[in-house]
């Protein structure tokens, strides 16, 4: 394989990396211009996607870079998710005074690093890509500097992210000593039969550390404190498309490395999956602030990801990659809708301050109750499709009790979702509230369309790709 | 004695366990949290450097010297996010860091 060769398959990321550094000397030269930064990485973004979608398929650099029906799967929903939070965001950075140039490209370095934590063939690279798409996430949870939550966020998560990803690196270099390579295809040949002491060491402390960034229970520490103090538009990025990246990698580091093994890391799936979804349920229970509410809520639904992922088949991984893309629809359009609300200039963010919203902003209040409704796993809202997929994988690889508890999980969550909807449905308003922007109103609108009834035709065409996307992975 | 591949795995060992605990038990400084990542980070290297070694294979101390790149990038965005924190308190206590609880 040529040069050349190994390059084309490395289209998307070869467009993201130049274009975020073309932006960055814009920017530098021109720091007042952030429309024009925002625009270009709009456009990168875009042709990143294309690229994606329609490059060959094949391994680069001797295995470091896997370009799959998967691979594409993930990068093309990541990069469109990414483009959305541009527009959301810098309108939103600039009405606070705040101009901020650098926003726009470390969105762009964000999507780098996931992409190739997406197309990871190696340990080495699975790193580099988790460390560059955590490093520039830190620096977005505290890009809005006079904000004292903002920052508190930003120290909070940069200090859990880095632990995690201490804890994932020391579970690679176990896992590269006990088989003696980086490369996934030849830690496979290494786990054949079920691994070692050694091995399973090295992995469940790959695990954990992936754990972490999904923010799968017990290791979500980060997640109600870094969503409720990081700017919204910030964290509508984050509660999609970084999920997506992480569930996209701890599925093709289980499938591809640890496909013999498949018996020992499924246990400790349905346990994470589990208290997942419990602590989500449970802790949005005494919740007020709706960000904090949302992160719960993102927990549990990562439980559920988890939870088909942890059957073990080609279908768990299908239902997992349906979940986490309704999921991502879901929650940017519900944060949108977050960011376009104020009263007197202050973000509503409180279950309270939604009171009466129907009567004050009945579009917004709608697109909020098809996001608790998708959220709670009602038909026919996106939400429940989702859970369907997850629930059907689970019981086809016997895991019966599992899904019993998540569904008994998605009951008790239930609660506060119906509490969001009466509070602002029946309940009477404290007040006019502001004008909500053009760009978060046009966002959720299309979400929320999404969520309701354009989702059953997307079904239809969504399916068939994820289901390709599965296959390529190394599980029957 | 010989030192063999076992105790360059237990110092490592030793090491992550105290950068872990350097990062829960501490309730002083945020610095000090820098200083137990770093540890992290160090014993991973130390891991890799002794396997690569071990099985004759040069990919761990390459992986060592991403590792050290990255662990370089890493303190300096840890070091600005502090600096942000510290404009807004005047302090960098960890019991400091208590604005959002529940």
């Amino acid at each position: 394989m040529t040069f050349t060769d190994n390059l084309a398959l490395a289209v998307p990321e070869i467009v993201l990396a130049l274009g975020s550094l073309g932006l960055l000397v814009v920017g530098a030269f021109a720091p007042k211009q952030t429309r024009l930064v925002g625009g270009g990485a709009v456009l990168v973004l875009l042709a990143a996607a294309v690229a994606a979608a329609t490059q060959p398929f094949g391994e680069a650099f001797g295995g470091g870079l896997i370009s799959d029906a998967a691979a594409t799967f993930a990068k093309v929903a990541i990069y469109l998710a990414s483009a959305v939070a541009i527009p959301l965001g810098l309108p939103w950075f600039e009405r606070r005074g705040v101009r901020v140039f650098e926003f726009p490209v470390l969105v762009l370095l964000a999507a780098l690093g996931m992409g190739m934590m997406a197309s990871s063939g190696d340990l080495i690279s699975l790193y580099v890509g988790v460390e560059l798409s955590s490093l520039s996430l830190y620096v977005l949870a505290a890009m809005h500097r006079e904000s004292p939550k903002a920052s508190e966020a930003g120290l909070k998560y940069f200090v859990l992210g880095a632990l995690s990803s201490g804890m994932l690196l020391y579970g690679a270099s176990l896992v590269y000593g006990f088989s003696g390579s980086t490369l996934y295809s030849e830690i496979a040949a290494a786990a054949g039969s079920g691994a070692d002491t050694g091995l399973l060491f090295g992995l469940v402390f790959l695990i954990c550390g992936l754990a972490f960034k999904v923010s799968a229970a017990p290791f979500h520490m980060w997640t109600p404190d870094v969503y409720e103090g990081a700017p919204t538009p910030v964290v509508a990025f984050f509660a999609a498309a970084p999920k997506l990246a992480a569930m996209v990698l701890f599925a093709r580091v289980l499938a591809d490395g640890f496909a013999g093994a498949a018996d020992q890391w499924q246990q400790v799936l349905v346990v994470l999956a589990l208290i997942s979804v419990a602590v989500g349920a449970f802790g949005g229970l005494v919740q007020k602030n709706l960000k904090r509410l949302w992160a719960y809520s993102s927990i549990a639904n990562v439980g559920y990801a988890v939870l088909g992922l942890s059957s073990g088949t080609s279908d768990g991984v299908q239902a997992m990659l349906m979940f986490m893309i309704l999921y991502m629809i879901d929650v940017t359009g519900f944060f949108a809708c977050l960011a376009a609300l104020s009263r007197d200039g202050r973000p509503m963010e409180t279950i309270d301050d939604m009171a009466g919203l129907i009567k004050e902003r009945p579009g917004l209040a709608l697109a909020m109750t098809v996001f608790a409704l998708s959220a709670l796993g009602l038909p026919p809202f996106s939400g429940f499709w989702a859970k369907v997929f997850v629930f059907k994988a689970a019981i086809d690889a016997g895991l019966w009790v599992a899904a019993v508890i998540g569904l008994v999980g998605s009951v008790v969550a239930a609660f506060y979702y119906l509490r969001l909807i009466k509070v602002m449905w029946f309940d009477s308003s404290p007040g006019a509230t502001d004008k909500p922007p053009v760009e978060a109103r046009a966002i959720a609108a299309v979400t929320a369309i999404f969520a309701f009834p354009v989702v059953l035709v997307a079904l239809a065409w969504l399916t068939p790709l994820a289901q390709r996307a599965a296959l390529s992975l190394g599980l029957a | 004695m010989t030192i063999g591949l076992a105790h360059y795995l237990a110092v490592a060992a030793i090491l992550f366990t105290i950068g872990v605990f350097g990062i829960f038990v501490n309730r002083k400084n945020v610095i000090v949290i820098l200083m137990s990542i770093e540890l992290i980070l160090l014993a991973v290297n130390i891991n890799l450097v002794a396997f690569s070694v071990y099985l004759g294979n040069v990919v761990g101390q390459i992986f060592a010297m991403f590792v050290l790149t990255v662990a370089a990038a890493e303190a300096a965005v840890g070091l600005a996010i502090l600096v942000t924190f510290f404009r807004n308190r005047g302090d960098i206590a960890v019991d400091d860091a208590s604005m959002m609880k529940g």
